[in-house]
């Protein structure tokens, strides 16, 4: 049995319900678990299952379909060599996770990216501000329904309609 | 158009600095986001007592250019030119990060001319990334001289990028499928010579500054860290590496054929500025002996997969084929659809951990591209590192973490 | 040594004020450290032994504003960074000048998003654009003898 098929394995026989599904694309496996597990699950793996390196931690928006986010975790293990995917699905009104900084100290800027990019809060975070946009802005730009902040080009056909719109610093 | 904005206060920060702070006992001093030693824009809110550091807050983001919500308005192979000005000195270890996960989720195959060329380049990028960093790295230290040396070294390389691609820095030259197009004639001559006469001139750097009582003395026991503590704040690549764990994403999960090449993985003991220095140099020295491994071995071939549902004909079959008319209208209109269905490819990257994490919608754009950058998880360790210390051993610790901000804010 | 050799023992030059003061202004002209992104790497490749900015009178960059006069913007804007960058051009006593280097800070670049500003003119007033992604060493200096010529041809009574 496979490092990783053990790993699951082991999810499965700790976590029960909460393991929701197993997916194995492209020899890549993820794990699909309940939100509030997932803190769980990590410590699990952390402590025996040898995966212990946070390699990256993400998010992905799928407005307007309900869940709206999915968090990614991928966790690595040294001594094994391989890759493990856990995903979590949270809903827009409830977007909140428990912190995975007490499991790898590591993700402390990665949730803070994640809050910043897409508004989904920690608990338990001992610093949860923004990180990458400036610290008074408004909205979280990596969700769906933020617009992409497109400025209309300008070419030769509407350079002087632009021209005249276009706030040129004088001093 | 300027938005005002209203500075952070130090009530919002009061978690992070110590008491003495709010008394006025230490102070607080801005270390800005253009400076001469900072690496690009990165601010640094420092509280000093006297010359020493009490903590040391980061502050990034003043490079952020918006590249992963950018990458979903474009198709796959379009978005591949971002990927060039992430990691501004790594562009083709970038290129090959995002072109193994598309390949890795199209389910796409690479001649093997391609894999070799693809490692020679990167391996080429490898080096020349590592001579900024000696470069700016002496710069901040004081040794001018290896500044003006290095650079003049890297204009080998990215004579040879010029060659190949025609541009010196964002080449873009990795495609889905292999490469953009074969490497002209002269380049194995090129090459040849580059891997006789730098041997000698790492040997010059080594001379300057190894054995150097002022260099050692400015960065021996500077910014410790250990390896458990490296592993669980993520530090990756040679920061890693100094410090005793020896893990290589080459190695370990092996891509585009690094398995067949036979390479070390230096390794330091303390974990502090000079170790890391010395594992870099080391890795120069590994990387020439892959790109002549990999000289030697060249295979014939084609250098593009010939699937011709992601990769566009080439012109002279347009004027006898119609399926090539009908393939290269279809990617060149829409793009090639990729499946519903996510992957995380990662490489090494000289400063670390590259990963990308990629998700299809079934249609011709990505969904979701993100990068796990190694700089982002390198600064998170700044205010640990740095505890402690006078403001020029800081200024010695960032330049040996290797930070490149366009990498970390992306 | 060409002058006096030319017109013997003279001992006197003729010329205008307004000569002596533009050609001294390019003959040294102090640029500021404000690399941002790629950009900057190529710059540091024009200061290096390849591409020789020194022999302009460019040995090295001051990062203190007050002691410059050029502003080489080079990299792309963001809008994190642009009231860093204002601040900065205000601090600069003049005579100052602004070459905005590469793509990104002359029109957006590749980037056409929330986050970049399209442009450092939106921010500052530039002189000469240099464009390329990123432009050569070569460019840069060309651009930058492009700003001398325009120095030079520069009136007293503009600034007088």
């Amino acid at each position: 049995m496979s490092v990783v098929e053990k790993a699951v394995n082991l999810l499965r026989d700790r976590l029960g319900e909460d393991v929701q599904e197993v997916i194995t694309f492209r020899d890549q496996t993820t794990v699909v678990l309940e939100s509030s597990a997932i803190v769980n699950a990590c410590t699990l793996l952390r402590d025996h299952a040898e995966f212990d390196f946070l390699a990256a931690l993400t998010a992905v928006d799928y407005w307007p379909e309900e869940p709206r986010f999915k968090i990614v975790y991928q966790l690595y293990s040294l001594p094994q060599k391989v890759f493990l995917g856990l995903n979590v699905f949270i809903s827009s009104e409830d977007a909140e996770l428990p912190t995975m900084e007490t499991v790898f100290p590591n993700a402390n800027w990665h949730e803070r990216e994640i809050f910043d990019m897409f508004g989904i809060s920690f608990e338990g975070h001992s610093d949860l501000r923004r990180i990458i946009m400036p610290h008074d802005w408004q909205g979280h730009p990596l969700r769906k329904d933020y617009p992409l902040g497109y400025e209309e080009v300008q070419f030769t056909f509407n350079f002087d309609e632009i021209d005249r719109r276009k706030p040129y610093a004088k001093e | 158009m300027l938005q005002e904005q209203t500075d952070i206060t130090v009530d919002e920060l009061r978690h992070l600095i110590s008491d003495r702070a709010l008394t006025g006992e230490t102070m607080l001093l801005n270390m800005g986001p253009q400076h001469p030693s900072t690496h690009g824009v990165l601010r640094l809110l420092l509280e000093l007592d006297g010359e020493r550091i009490i903590s040391c807050i980061p502050d990034i983001g003043f490079l952020h250019t918006g590249i992963e919500k950018n990458m979903e308005a474009k198709t796959y192979e379009k978005a591949l030119v971002m990927t060039d000005r992430m990691d501004y000195l790594n562009n083709l270890g970038n290129n090959l990060c995002y072109v193994l996960a598309i390949e890795k989720l199209v389910d796409l195959d690479v001649p093997d001319r391609a894999k070799v060329i693809r490692v020679i380049l990167a391996e080429l990028q490898r080096i020349s990334s590592h001579l900024v960093f000696l470069a700016t790295h002496a710069l901040d230290i004081g040794a001018m001289s290896v500044f003006l040396y290095c650079f003049r070294e890297r204009e080998l390389i990215l004579d040879i990028f010029e060659m190949c691609s025609g541009a010196r820095m964002m080449t873009s030259f990795f495609r889905p499928g292999g490469l953009w197009r074969d490497i002209p004639d002269g380049f194995e001559a090129v090459v040849r010579d580059f891997l006789n006469a730098f041997p000698k001139r790492i040997k010059q750097y080594e001379d300057l500054l190894t054995n150097n009582p002022l260099y050692v003395e400015r960065t021996k026991m500077i910014g410790p860290i250990s390896g458990e503590d490296a592993l669980r704040w993520g530090l990756s690549g040679p920061p890693l590496r100094a410090a005793g764990v020896a893990w290589d994403l080459r190695k370990s999960n092996p891509y585009s054929g690094y398995e067949q090449y036979d390479f070390e993985i230096p390794t330091g003991t303390n974990g502090d500025v000079y170790d890391r220095y010395i594992v870099r140099i080391n890795e120069m020295r590994q990387s020439l002996r892959i790109i002549e491994q990999a000289l030697n071995n060249l295979p014939g071939g084609p250098v593009r997969s010939d699937n011709r549902k992601f990769v566009p004909p080439p012109r002279a079959e347009l004027g006898t084929s119609m399926e090539a008319v009908i393939h290269h209208f279809k990617l060149w209109t829409e793009g090639f659809p990729a499946p519903k269905a996510s992957v995380y490819v990662a490489v090494e990257s000289p400063r670390g951990e590259l990963g990308c994490y990629l998700e299809g919608d079934g249609g011709p754009k990505p969904y979701r591209v993100h990068f796990r950058t190694p700089s982002f998880a390198v600064l998170q360790t700044l205010p640990m590192m740095s505890e402690g210390f006078l403001v020029a051993d800081l200024v010695a610790i960032i330049s040996s973490l290797d930070p490149v901000l366009g990498d970390s804010d992306r | 040594m060409g002058i006096e050799s030319k017109l013997g023992n003279l001992g006197i030059v003729t010329t205008t004020l307004e000569q002596v003061v533009n050609w001294s202004r390019t003959r040294a002209m102090w640029p500021m450290l404000f690399g941002l992104a790629c950009c900057a790497i190529e710059m540091m490749a024009a200061q290096s032994a390849d591409y020789d900015m020194s022999r302009f009178g460019m040995e090295l960059m001051r990062a203190s504003p007050r002691q410059s006069d050029l502003m080489i913007v080079a990299g792309r804007v963001t809008r994190k960074m642009a009231p860093v960058l204002r601040r900065l051009y205000d601090q600069m006593p003049d005579p100052k000048w602004v070459v905005a280097m590469g793509d990104c800070c002359s029109c957006g670049g590749v980037f056409n998003n929330y986050a970049v500003v399209p442009g450092v003119d939106e921010i500052v007033p530039v002189d000469v654009y240099v464009a390329g992604c990123p432009p050569r060493p070569e460019g840069l200096i060309h651009g930058i003898l492009t700003l001398h010529e325009k120095v030079m041809g520069e009136k007293i009574k503009d600034y007088a």
